[in-house]
This record gives structure tokens, sequence and C-alpha cells, in this order.
């Protein structure tokens, strides 16, 4: 079962791994962006959520309140980001880079004094014999609980947008902010609602990164991880599953480029570290060939601020 | 009136300048020490230790020093930016803590002639005002591969590499010469994640490592990512502290550490500028100098290999024994080193060979 030295089952699991904090943050800013906000402000939202995460885990000693500990900071740290473009009206790229610049630096002063300490240890789900099963026990049945829960929240929020009422009033939103003034849906506060929700996620991803992939507090622990969210929304085309598909590849192709090295490989480092973004721009390019916006499928209003009494 | 004050404040400010330039030949009453680093302090390895040698210096002198730094500057035109502003701001002498700030430090050396500049791990040193420091690092590598080869049980050992430059090259040859002086059969995979500190991606290099049977990891990156990733085998797979002594990590994973001890060089030329012996120099000093410090082997190393290897920093010390000491190949079989030749400083600094016996290629 190996190929070019690599048991592609252990490469299949770690992958999974990889891909946790880039789903997560990409899955909260593929509903903030649905809802026409544009917040480039993912990479502070989840380094803040990673030290609240890890602050949390530590003095309490339990890694399921270090995560709500995480959620709760991204979103906190993302209210700010919501005061200032839906009732401040401020540009929405400047305050999200803003947001960003902010959050490293909150966290490494909240982080002052949490380094070198390591958190409690997040559980692996008992699965029993089925972890045993060769090939399909590795991958399936052999992770930590928020791997599972990172898939269950993409199939949750590719509900919620296709078949419920409530997603259809963040598109609306998102599409056409004016006509869903006019239906009288109160359109700031939607969106608020939806920027929270992606302040909430982003701190969850961070919090996985502090918590379970590298388990310590160490300052600029996300290294720019935020910023390849937001390149898997737009690679997904903002579609659910499509941003776990994005988050597979992308955390696939680290994974896999260390792990080739590891075994061997002759394939030159810097083809493999580059592949992602040139299958993004390739993908792009693709999808934008022909059809214009539509077949992008960006929403309509993304990145307009909405005053109703205009 | 008016004119005489402004003639006698002109000739005031001369006669300070002149007497300003004089007190700098023969010492200072006061100075601005200025520190850039390439990451945060807070990384607990190599950031971290130089601010332990700033600190050494603000101890050692109190009043008569200002120490400034500024945290994670990227390497290229932001550090410029930053060079420039610490030296209109009044620093006289500035250290540039990475290897990538060798450009901008020798571009804005060249426009501050009376400020003095100091490079870590640099070799180019374009005008009279920059000095370059380093430690011997491959010193310490070389009881970090002793106690690889007599440790690993799999006969395979793991370095996590940063980039391609001949710091990091000499690092990994020392490591693995003195692993397979122990033990012929030891096999070394290198990882080159092509970054200084990254956390979650030395966490992937440690497990890509550990996933291929890898149990003895060593790496050349600042986070303690890669011992933290460790410690989740439970006691199978071991490394070593990187930078800084990482003791946290102790008795297991890490069973030792190579520690950057910059202070005694940060005071020594701190206190040369003071009493004005300061003179351009190219600092290389090892585990004799006190600049590498081996950490503390723990009991998770059985007793016999920690004493050889305590033998072994000793050696070095003591300069009976150099790390590169020959017969040695290149990788491509060619001869390099002749028996019982010793590795000329010139070599060393220039590395872009692995010797023989590691497989794979150092990416161009």
């Amino acid at each position: 079962m190996d190929f070019g030295g690599i048991n592609p089952v252990i490469l299949i699991a770690s992958l999974m791994v990889a891909a946790v904090p880039i789903m997560l943050a990409a899955l909260g800013e593929l509903v903030v962006e649905k809802a026409g906000v544009l917040n480039l402000g993912v990479e502070g939202m989840m380094i803040v959520g990673a030290i609240c995460g890890f602050i949390t885990a530590v003095n309490t000693g339990s890694p399921v309140l270090g995560f709500l500990g995480g959620a709760v900071g991204g979103a906190a740290l993302s209210l700010v980001f919501a005061f200032l473009t839906q009732v401040l009206l401020a540009n929405q790229v400047a305050t999200g880079l803003a947001l960003t610049l902010f959050g490293l630096g909150l966290a490494s002063l909240m982080g002052q004094g949490y380094n070198g300490i390591k958190p409690p240890h997040t559980l692996s789900v008992p699965m029993g014999p089925l972890a045993d099963i060769p090939v399909l026990g590795p991958i399936l049945f052999d992770h930590d609980w928020m791997v599972y829960m990172s898939i269950a929240l993409v199939a949750v929020v590719w509900w919620v947008l296709k078949a419920t009422r409530l997603g259809l009033i963040i598109r609306a939103v998102g599409e056409s902010h004016d006509a869903a003034h006019a239906l009288g849906y109160k359109v700031n506060r939607i969106r608020l609602g939806c920027i929270a929700f992606g302040g909430a996620m982003a701190g969850l991803g961070g919090a996985y990164i502090s918590l379970v992939r590298v388990p310590q507090w160490v300052d600029g622990i996300t290294a720019g991880a935020g910023w390849i969210a937001l390149a898997i929304v737009v690679f997904a085309s903002w579609r659910p599953w499509r941003v776990l598909i994005g988050a597979y590849l992308f955390g696939g192709i680290t994974v896999l480029q260390l792990n080739l090295q590891a075994a061997g490989s002759a394939i030159p480092v810097e083809y493999l570290s580059m592949s992602p973004y040139l299958i993004t721009i390739l993908v792009l390019v693709i999808m934008s060939s022909g059809r214009g916006r539509a077949a992008l499928n960006a929403p309509a209003s993304l990145g307009q601020n909405f005053h109703a009494a205009r | 009136m008016l004119r005489r004050t402004l003639m006698t404040t002109a000739a005031l400010g001369l006669g300070l300048a002149l007497s300003g330039g004089a007190a700098l030949a023969a010492g200072m009453d006061h100075v601005k020490a200025c520190f850039v680093y390439v990451g945060p302090i807070g990384d607990g390895g190599w950031t971290y230790q130089h601010h332990q040698g700033a600190l050494a210096v603000q101890e050692a002198y109190g009043d008569k020093v200002e120490v400034q730094w500024q945290e994670s500057v990227p390497e290229g035109a932001d550090a410029e930016r930053v060079l420039t502003q610490m030296a209109l701001g009044g620093c006289n002498i500035i250290f540039t803590t990475s290897f990538g700030y060798m450009d901008a430090t020798n571009a804005v050396a060249a426009k501050f002639p009376d400020v003095k500049f100091e490079h870590a791990a640099g070799f180019m040193r374009n005008s009279e005002n920059v000095s370059t420091y380093n430690a011997r690092f491959y010193e310490g590598r070389a009881v970090e591969g002793l106690i690889a080869g007599r440790m690993t049980k799999s006969n395979k050992i793991g370095y996590i590499a940063s980039f391609p430059i001949p710091e990091v090259v000499m690092g990994i040859n020392s490591y693995f010469l003195n692993a397979k002086r122990v033990n012929p059969d030891v096999q070394l995979t290198v990882v080159w994640a092509y970054t200084w500190f990254d956390p979650a991606k030395e966490a992937d290099a440690a497990k890509a490592l550990i996933d291929q049977g890898v149990d003895v990891i060593a790496s050349h990156t600042d986070s303690t990512a890669p011992l933290a990733e460790a410690a989740k085998a439970n006691g199978a797979v071991i490394g070593f502290g990187q930078a800084s002594d990482m003791a946290e990590y102790a008795p297991s994973p890490r069973v030792s550490s190579v520690i950057d001890n910059w202070g005694p060089y940060y005071v020594k030329r701190v206190g040369e500028l003071l009493d004005g012996s300061y003179a351009q120099v190219d600092a290389w000093e090892g585990i004799k100098g006190g600049e590498v410090g081996i950490g503390e082997i723990t009991d998770a190393v059985p007793a016999e290999v920690k004493t050889e290897a305590e033998k072994l920093r000793d050696d070095i010390a003591a300069g009976t024994y150099h790390p590169f000491t020959g017969p040695i190949n290149k990788q491509d079989g060619s001869a390099w080193l002749a028996e019982g030749q010793t590795a000329p400083d010139g070599d060393l600094l220039g590395m872009n060979f692995y010797v023989e016996g590691i497989t794979g290629d150092i990416p161009k």
C-alpha cells in the first residue's frame, strides 16, 4: 500500500487533521461573504481565538471549554469589525486588514506568560474496534472530535444556506441588500449576526491550532492560515462542500510536500509549495472564463455597505 | 544681539559635536544599543535567546546603556526601513539577529558610518562599521548526533531544516557524521520546511518524519512545535531543544538541547564601545567561548550514553576533538578531508554539499 514511499492511509489521515483550522475559518468566512460582507480580518480573529482558547483550556483544564473560549474570543473581535462597518459604515477592506493587525498584537499581549505551557489533551473519539479496520480505520475512525465536528459543520452550513428560510434571508441580503431591505429585513442586523458567526468559526479554527495541532502557545502561531482560508472561499466559489475539498487540497499539499521529502522523493519542494496557489489561479481562470461574475457565484453585494436612508 | 546668540549657539553646537567625536574614540558615557529580531520574543527559541542577551546588556551596564528592540521584522525591504529608523533615532550600535538581514545591514551601514552594526550569522562586512558574529552551532549538533546515533532503535534519524544556507547544511552534516561515528547503520532523513518559524508546519514536518519511522528528531526551526509533536508518541520519539533549552519538554521527548547564549558577546561588544576599544570583528565562538551551551542531558538517556556525550562536549571545548575530522568524503564520493585533517573555517562557512552517506539533494 505504499506510493512513492508514502503510506496513503497515513497521508489522508494527517491531511484531514491539517485541514481543520483552515476549513473552519473558511466556512465562517463563506457565510459572512454570503451575507455580502468581506471581512479580511480572518487571520486576526483566528489568532485571538487561538490564544483565548488556549487560556481557557489551560485555566479550566477542559479542551471543550477551550474551544468554546476560542469561539467566543473570535466572535468578540469580529464584533469590533461589525460595529465599524455596519454601524459606522467604515470601508470593509481597510477595516478587515486593520482587524488582522490588531488581532495579531492583541493575541501577543494576551499570550504573555503563556509560553511553554502544555494545554490539556484533546481526546480522540473512542470508536473501539472500528479504528482497527485496515485502511478505513485510521482515515475515518481515529480522530479527535473536532475533525468530525468540522465536517458536520460543513453539512450544517450547506443545509442552512440551501434549504432553510434563514439561509434564504442571508443570501437575499448578500445578493441585493436594497431588495432585502424593501422586504422588511434588517440588513445590518442580519449581517452583524453573520459576522459574529464568522468570527466564532475563525476562533474555533485558531483554537484547534493552539490546542491540537501544535499544542502550545507561541506568538504568531497561525502563520498566515487566515489568508489561506480567504483564498479557499474564492476557490470554493462560495459553496460549502467545495470549501471542504479546498481545505483538504490546501492542507493536503502541505502535508504531502513534507511527506514526500521525508520519503526521499526527487520532486523539488518549491513546485509542491506553490501548487495550491497555482491551482487556485487556474480554478479562478476557468470559472470566470466566458460566463462572467454570475458563473463565479460571488454574492452581488459583496463588500458594499448598506445604509437604509439611501 | 540675536545674531550673537545665534553665533554662540552655533559655536557651542560645534564644540559639542567636536567633543562628541573625540569621546567616541576614547569611549562613550552612554550607549544606545538596538536589536532587530526576526520573530516574536515569545517564540521560545532563537529570538527569545537574543532578547535574553539584550537584557543581559541592560543588567551589566544599568544606566549607562539604553536598550531598544523591534520584534518580527521581515527580512527584506522592511528591515532596511527599520534599520534606518533606528540609526536616525540615535542608536550607537545595532544588532541584526538573522542571516536574512545581511544585505539590509550592509546597505544601511554604508549610509551611517558613525553607527556600529553587528550582523548575526552573516559573512558580509562591506564597510568598516559592520562586524559579524556567529556561534559554532555545529559543535552542539555533534553532541546531538552522538545521542541520536546511540538512541535510535529504527536507525532512522531526522532533521527539520529551514533554508538551504551553509549554516544549516553544516548542522546537518555534523549531526549525521557524529551519529554515524557511533552507529554505522544510521540513516538520515532531512525535511526542508522553508521557514524559520511556522509552528503548524514544523509540527507537520515532525509528524511526516515520525510516520516514516524516524525516532530521533533534531530541528533547525525556532519553535517548540516539533517537540510537542514528538511528545504525542509517548516516549517512542525523542528530540532536542533548539536555540533555547525548552526544558518544559524534559525529560522526554527533549533529552538535551543546544542553547544559544548571546549574552557574553553582547555585553562584551557594548562594553568595548563604552571604553573605546571597539573594533571590527568576525567573531565565531563555540562551546569553549560559552556561546553554544549544551542543555542538561536527561535521564531518558542511559547513563553510559550521557557520559559519552558529556565527554564529547568537553573534548570539543578543550579543542582535542573537531566535529569535522577526516577522512570525510562529499556526497558524490569525492574526497574532502584527508585522514586526521580538520575542516578549515572557510569550507564550513561556505558549505553547500552533503557528506557521504546522506541521501537526497540540497534544494537549490
